[in-house]
């Protein structure tokens, strides 16, 4: 999974049949420290994810399938959990043991 | 899903068999800013896009899942028609 910040909704009302009924969020992957590493992708939202939240993005089509409950569908790119908090240790100071 | 712009159709008469009956259009992807990046892809269409239209389309191993006949070579179908998007 990677890290990623919600831009914000995505409206398509014509789509594949395996889209209905999914929300859908423009996510732009980021680094640890919040910057913009690449750019946006539109993924389905399962944790009712908002504007600004950072979040887990799955970008695997076998995982996605498990998650949504649809095998062998054309979805790829999941966000799977809005982040609280980040530790980073790499740029920690106090650097133990 | 990524976002792409519908620059223009492709014809072939003569293809693998599996892309027989399947739109091909030429798709340009865009990136956060709604501009051109990279260069154009030929995609295959599942939702009668038509040139213009902002879309979403699928890479990898589910674009072929996006098709009837599971066991087609595409690697890049659209998916879906966008409406609105943040800052489009």
């Amino acid at each position: 999974m990677i890290l990623a910040r919600v831009l914000g909704p995505v409206v398509s009302t014509v789509k594949i049949r395996s889209l209905e009924g999914h929300k859908l969020l423009l996510v732009r992957p980021v680094r640890p420290d919040g910057s913009f590493t690449a750019k946006p992708v539109v993924a389905v939202d399962t944790v009712q994810a908002g504007k600004g939240d950072t979040v887990l993005v799955l970008d695997e089509g076998g995982s996605a399938g498990i998650i949504l409950g649809l095998t062998g569908q054309p979805v790829r790119t999941v966000i799977t959990g809005i982040v609280d908090s980040i530790e980073n240790k790499e740029n920690d100071n106090d650097k133990r043991g | 899903m990524r976002i792409g712009q519908i620059i223009g159709s492709v014809v072939c008469s003569n293809k693998a068999d599996a892309l027989y009956g399947v739109p091909l259009l030429l798709l340009q992807p865009l990136d956060e800013a709604y501009q051109e990046t990279g260069i154009p892809l030929v995609a295959c269409d599942t939702v009668q896009a038509g040139t213009g239209d902002m879309v979403l389309y699928e890479g990898g191993r589910e674009a072929a899942l996006a098709l009837e006949n599971w066991f087609n070579p595409s690697d890049a179908t659209i998916v879906g028609i966008i409406d609105k998007a943040e800052g489009l």
